[in-house]
């Protein structure tokens, strides 16, 4: 393109500081066509992570290549446009998928959903879980099978930690897309799961992905904080991350 | 207080209360859906406005959608209501208020008068039953200024709050966004930052950070950030510069409880503010942000629409005198608001109703990418918002706000409307502007030098 069409801003070293859209330039007091270009990527690929069909099966696949096993559960929800509509049928179980758990009792129920990005869930669940679940088992935990619950909110850990009467239940789901993050994948844990449990009560570890907390460390961390809230037997607000996590609170 | 019933061929609509008849009367909305509050059908909307427009609006002075007793914010509406300025529409309904609102002779002067004498719910009421041009001819008309050290909201200006966000509050990274906007002539509402972290010495250290370059270069501008109202106490008790106080704010007593103020606190905050008397040319010094949703979401909404609730929040503001209050219209997520339409039309209502009502607004044209909008809607809203005379737009490097998460209108988004509308900045930022050689004539920008004073050595 002829760049004589538009002014360079002379501030472009600054760029090292941020991630945001500095010294992008302009034509008259316009966004040049490829900022405007690149934005609209971004976006797009936000867009198709939101509206990305989560292939479970794949994801169930790639657990059982490490001998992990999986039970499939459904939400009220039926479709992607309803879930992203009513948030409250995303929060609970249908009544086959209510009936069919039984008390087993799991140390750590674990639990994965696409959420709001299944890009996420489908790269970076797998990658998570196994050393997760290497290190917690070889500490002794009854870890329970992983149970993939398509169009799920967060709080459905709850119900199903309740009915398996787990001591802990963890979430792994995909959160809202940003403009350069359309893979990003949440885990929210809580101690003692039951149906009054808040978001109060629960600890997370947001930005799971290779550009950002990589899976292996995002492991790492679930890991301790894990056995911190086992220790101290308690989750959520008091309990205090000493080994710097990200706590954010999650738009899921 | 009598239902309300009406029968169009061989149906016959019925609402039991006022309440159901302002949420089944509001345009649709994913958010009334939800709660559950919405119309069941398009005939049934229409059935609502047709008999809203009948209600007198002096009824909504007796027939309190929220309790006296339980809301303080109702307490707040009520009494401070001012029957004299109300006086000249007292004995008009809700329809014909709206034909008063659009004729010639009703202006700027006259609105200004009749602001203290109107409530929210009025102010809503008649908002339902107008279209998206009523909206904007009637913001058009409505002047609001406020000052602190720069003077917003005078005819044909449009100033800029900048946002330099950054994930982990990284001065540099700040730092670097604030020149960016700077030279691209933006921050004449406000230079506010949304921290990541909410402690004293954090949001301190980005007051300095603020503080040190507003004196620096002089910039006839005001620091906000957007911490809660107890964190924004604790740094002036310390002695942080703290020029404008901020805080969210809803429509009802247990939203805002939930949120963890009070309108006794808001009263200290403001008080705490003022005395500092760090305003060169004005004294207004809270920065409000509202949203309509955030009583659903607490679930604190007493079976009112969003929208009505999110009007009364507009009273919470007003009883502070604010500098600037925003509402941050597509944040919320397509639970409340679904698409690009709902966002527009909803930007518009809460512009127009708070300039009803007599506040400084501005509005944070933005959507999250889980809802069906993209750039184009944008454009839409925020030239829309231009032509109402919208008072402040938000400005963010390239509309895309890496800490929050978001897109909200970009520095370059100013200069369209500028360009577009013929619209300037605040007059003293304007005048600084061009002493720094960013803008010329408040309009063109001039290219920058390498070695501009604002710019650290490479």
């Amino acid at each position: 393109m002829k760049s004589e069409l538009t002014v360079s801003d002379p501030w472009s070293h600054l760029k090292q500081f941020t991630a945001a859209r500095i010294a992008i330039g302009r034509t008259g007091g316009s966004q040049p066509t490829a900022a405007v270009l690149d934005f609209r990527l971004s976006h797009a690929r936000a867009r198709d992570a939101v509206h990305a069909r989560f292939d479970s099966e794949a994801l169930a696949a790639q657990l059982h290549t490490s001998e992990i096993p999986t039970v499939f559960l459904s939400t009220a929800v039926p479709d992607r446009t309803t879930y992203l509509l009513r948030p409250d049928l995303g929060r609970s179980l249908d009544p086959a998928s209510r009936a069919s758990l039984t008390p087993s009792q799991p140390g750590l129920a674990l639990i994965v959903s696409d959420g709001l990005s299944a890009t996420a869930a489908l790269n970076h669940a797998c990658a998570t879980l196994v050393p997760l679940i290497h290190e917690l088992k070889e500490e002794g935990w009854i870890i329970s099978p992983v149970y993939i619950v398509p169009l799920a909110r967060v709080k459905v850990q709850d119900e199903i930690g309740f009915a398996l009467g787990a001591r802990f239940t963890l979430m792994l789901l995909g959160e809202r897309p940003g403009l350069g993050t359309p893979d990003s994948l949440g885990a929210y844990f809580t101690a003692n799961p039951n149906l009054n449990c808040t978001d109060a009560d629960r600890n997370c570890v947001s930005n799971i992905r290779p550009e950002g907390i990589t899976p292996a460390d995002a492991a790492r961390k679930l890991a301790w904080l894990l056995k911190e809230s086992r220790r101290l037997g308690l989750s959520g607000v008091h309990l205090k991350d000493n080994q710097a996590v990200t706590i954010a609170s999650g738009q899921v | 207080m009598s239902p309300f019933s009406l029968t169009l061929g061989t149906t016959s609509h019925r609402f039991s209360s006022l309440s159901e008849l302002m949420a089944k009367a509001t345009p649709r909305r994913s958010g009334d859906e939800l709660a559950g509050v919405g119309a069941a059908s398009a005939e049934e909307r229409v059935a609502a406005q047709m008999l809203l427009a009948d209600v007198p609006l002096s009824r909504f002075l007796e027939d309190l959608l929220v309790p006296y007793e339980e809301d303080e914010v109702t307490r707040l509406i009520i009494d401070t209501h001012d029957a004299n300025a109300f006086a000249p529409v007292s004995n008009l309904t809700v329809g014909e208020f709206r034909n008063w609102l659009l004729r010639y002779e009703t202006d700027a002067p006259l609105l200004a008068a009749l602001a203290p004498g109107l409530t929210p719910e009025m102010v809503a009421a008649v908002s339902k039953i107008m279209g998206n041009q009523d909206l904007v001819l009637v913001a058009q008309k409505c002047s609001v200024v406020t000052a602190f050290r720069s003077t917003i909201g005078l005819p044909s200006r449009l100033s800029v709050r900048l946002q330099p966000n950054h994930p982990t509050d990284d001065p540099k990274g700040i730092a670097a966004s604030i020149l960016d906007g700077m030279l691209y002539g933006c921050g004449d509402a406000v230079i506010g930052i949304n921290p990541a972290s909410d402690s004293v010495a954090a949001v301190s250290t980005l007051l300095h950070l603020l503080d040190d370059l507003i004196h620096r270069f002089e910039i006839p501008t005001q620091s906000c950030i957007l911490t809660h109202v107890t964190t924004a106490m604790r740094c002036m008790a310390v002695g942080a510069p703290t020029d404008l106080v901020f805080q969210s704010v809803a429509g009802t007593q247990a939203a805002n409880n939930s949120f963890g103020i009070s309108l006794s606190l808001l009263r200290e905050a403001h008080d705490a503010a003022r005395s500092l008397k760090r305003g060169s040319v004005g004294s207004n010094c809270m920065y409000f942000e509202t949203g309509q949703g955030s009583c659903l979401s607490a679930n604190a909404h007493h079976g009112l629409d969003q929208q009505t609730c999110e009007v009364r929040a507009y009273a919470v503001a007003r009883a502070f005198s604010p500098l600037l209050v925003n509402t941050v219209v597509g944040f919320i997520g397509p639970e409340y608001l679904y698409d690009g339409k709902q966002i527009i039309r909803a930007g518009l209502e809460d512009h127009f109703c708070g300039k009803l009502l007599g506040l400084p607004i501005g509005v944070d044209v933005c959507y999250t990418n889980h809802v069906e909008a993209d750039q184009d809607d944008m454009d839409t809203l925020l030239t829309l918002l231009g032509v109402a005379g919208c008072n402040f737009i938000m400005g963010v490097p390239g509309a895309d706000d890496i800490m929050l998460g978001y897109q909200s209108t970009s520095f370059h988004d100013s200069h369209y409307l500028r360009q577009a509308l013929n619209l300037r900045p605040a007059p003293e930022f304007e005048e600084w502007l061009e002493k720094m050689n960013i803008v010329h004539q408040g309009k063109h920008l001039i290219p920058v030098a390498p070695n501009h004073p604002l710019l650290p050595e490479n």
